[in-house]
């Protein structure tokens, strides 16, 4: 089981980043730090992605005049990292704008206090 | 190949592309613009559906003309077109019935970017129906994600706006959930077609081979989806983001971005994994069991509610956990029924958000049941599609809810012994719990007091009206003529496989 972890370093790797981004957007409080959460899980999922897609020893799958027998890597796996970044990258943006208009109306960035005086307001 | 196989397609592009018109329009132009785009996908898809039911077969679509391991692709069957069209109704509807408060509750210069989320919306729920891609699936779940969250907080008070942050806290968790469990299943199949997927997965399966790999991606994909539709352990988000959005925002979100995750997950649990898997991975179960809690909890805490739209949004739980329990169940009958109660609880509870906004309108802007005491007498539509909402989610004969509870009941009788008895049970002490609190509102508002409310000369606005009919029409109609719009879902689910 352990040499199994130790040969799939990369796999492993990328699951204990994805937890550990779990429960940073999940259990804190602060929302900068729940964005970073965020960013490392989606990290996470990246390089899972990456390392799977790779083949050791081969190449980009780009015909040349006179390569033969080479392995080609499949381009698919690195297509959906890219496709996965874009996407991380907009709900980012969106979170972070969010925090600013609420950092603007609450000063502060914890995320229970904001519930807490968003129900003083009402009152 | 007929132009209307063409159409889902179109459809979707259409969307896309009247967003990004929206947004540079002023905001009467941008509704003009969003409510005809929504009536014309509305009468496309009835063709698709037309189309699909007299061929009697469903069809692929490749986009980009690369056959099937390597395109993206559509899949049309009847019960796709069936939601499509479906979706449509409900969204034209709701966004009728509350389209004064939309002007109302929004700043005059932002209105038009609304619509623009209404588009990206209708877009991607069209797309999670439709596509026979994972990743794609993925990527509008993102951009579903994405705009629902702006429909929340485009109110822009200091409740919206937490609410909001609860919301994309959640989703994102739900989102990276399915992106993890989305990558195992390409790395135990290398395809991301769903048909192309479920091959391999029968393979892997009969061979025995990497069993633990596979439970773990089933579980990561069902939780994902079932944080995002809010399942009960998950549903802290809800209750703020239904009861602070504005009333269509509300009627949306709980009308059709909660189900259409939910739809997701029935096609994942048919194309991709296949039923039997997951009943073999005991998935359905877990399911089942948080959907009991599910119907209780929702239930309980409405009871407690004060504020209107707290109660409709914590029925909505309750409601969920129904939808859940059918899919727990684990055999087609519970699934046909989770589908029709998607259907049923999609058209009472919009009416009910809708309906709520029209009551707190004559009763100052307040929300508590102590200010609505005869509500209903001052709008009267609005009381009577409360009422009938109220009825329906409760279970009154004639009605929608009515007709899915006995459809539950029925495939829980010929399900697992065990599972009859605990479905049996809750269902009964959970319609129990439904009157009490529907009931109590239901009267709450028909009590004859509060009178220095009295709006004199109120008139309850025309589109208001017209919705609030057309809803009520929807819902006697789903409970009365159920058999062949069931009939539709068993004919879809055979074309599933």
């Amino acid at each position: 089981m352990l040499k199994m972890l130790f040969n799939n370093y990369y796999e492993t790797v990328a699951v204990i980043l994805f937890g550990i981004g779990f429960t940073t957007l999940l259990l804190h409080r602060n929302m900068i730090k729940k964005i970073l959460g965020l960013n490392i899980m989606d990290t996470a999922v990246y390089l899972f992605l990456a390392a799977k897609g790779y083949i050791y020893g081969g190449v980009a799958p780009i015909l040349v005049e006179g390569s033969k027998e080479v392995t080609y890597v499949n381009p698919i796996p690195s297509g959906l990292v890219l496709t996965g970044i874009v996407v991380s990258v907009s709900s980012s943006a969106l979170m972070l704008a969010l925090t600013i208009r609420l950092y603007k109306r609450y000063h502060t960035l914890d995320i229970d206090q904001m519930s807490m005086l968003a129900k003083k307001e009402e009152m | 190949m007929d132009l209307i196989q063409n159409f889902p397609f179109f459809c979707i592009i259409m969307c896309l592309a009247s967003g990004v018109i929206c947004s540079v329009l002023s905001g009467k132009t941008a509704k003009r613009v969003c409510l005809t785009l929504v009536t014309v996908l509305g009468i496309m898809n009835v063709c698709v559906l037309c189309y699909v039911l007299k061929t009697g077969e469903s069809y692929t679509f490749m986009m980009g003309h690369f056959p099937a391991p390597w395109g993206n692709e559509l899949r049309i069957g009847v019960l796709e077109a069936l939601m499509a069209v479906f979706f449509c109704v409900i969204m034209l509807l709701s966004l009728v019935g509350g389209i004064k408060f939309v002007f109302e509750d929004i700043e005059d210069t932002k209105t038009n970017l609304y619509f623009v989320m209404i588009n990206l919306m209708m877009s991607s729920l069209l797309a999670l129906i439709y596509t026979n891609d994972l990743f794609n699936a993925y990527v509008f779940v993102e951009i579903n994600t994405i705009a629902a969250f702006a429909l929340i907080m485009i109110r822009n008070n200091g409740h919206s706006l937490v609410a909001a942050a609860k919301y994309i806290i959640m989703s994102a968790l739900g989102s990276g959930l399915i992106l993890m469990g989305l990558s195992m299943i390409y790395d135990l199949t290398g395809h991301l077609l769903m048909s192309n997927v479920k091959e391999q997965i029968s393979l892997i399966n009969a061979n025995g081979n990497y069993a633990m790999p596979l439970t773990v991606v089933i579980g990561l994909i069902c939780v994902g989806l079932a944080i995002k539709s809010s399942l009960f352990p998950f549903h802290s988000w809800l209750p703020d983001a239904y009861g602070y959005s504005t009333a269509s925002s509300s009627a949306i979100l709980s009308s059709l971005v909660s189900k259409s995750y939910i739809f997701l997950l029935i096609k994942i649990f048919y194309r991709v994994i296949g039923m039997d898997v997951m009943v073999d991975h005991k998935i359905t179960n877990v399911l089942f069991a948080f959907a009991i809690i599910g119907m209780l909890m929702g239930s309980i805490r409405a009871i407690n509610a004060h504020d209107i739209r707290r109660l409709i949004a914590f029925s909505s739980i309750a409601q969920i956990g129904y939808i859940y329990m059918g899919i727990g169940l684990g055999t087609q009958a519970g699934m046909i029924a989770a589908i029709f109660h998607i259907m049923s609880h999609a058209a009472s509870k919009a009416m009910l958000f809708i309906a709520a906004r029209g009551l707190s309108e004559v009763s100052g802007g307040s929300k508590d049941f102590s200010d609505l005491k005869g509500a209903g007498y001052r709008n009267k539509i609005a009381g009577v599609a409360f009422a009938v909402g109220a009825l329906s989610m409760v279970g009154i004969p004639l009605l929608a809810g009515f007709t899915s509870k006995v459809y539950f009941a029925e495939a829980a009788v010929i399900a697992s012994p065990k599972k009859m008895w605990i479905a049996m049970v809750t269902l009964a002490i959970s319609t129990i719990l439904n009157a009490i609190y529907f009931i109590r509102a239901t009267i709450s508002i028909y009590t004859p007091r509060n009178e220095h409310y009295a709006v004199p000369g109120y008139k309850c606005a025309k589109t208001m009206t017209v919705a609030l009919v057309l809803f009520i029409i929807l819902n006697f109609f789903l409970g009365i003529f159920s058999n062949s719009i069931v009939q539709a879902i068993e004919t879809g689910l055979g074309m599933f496989a």
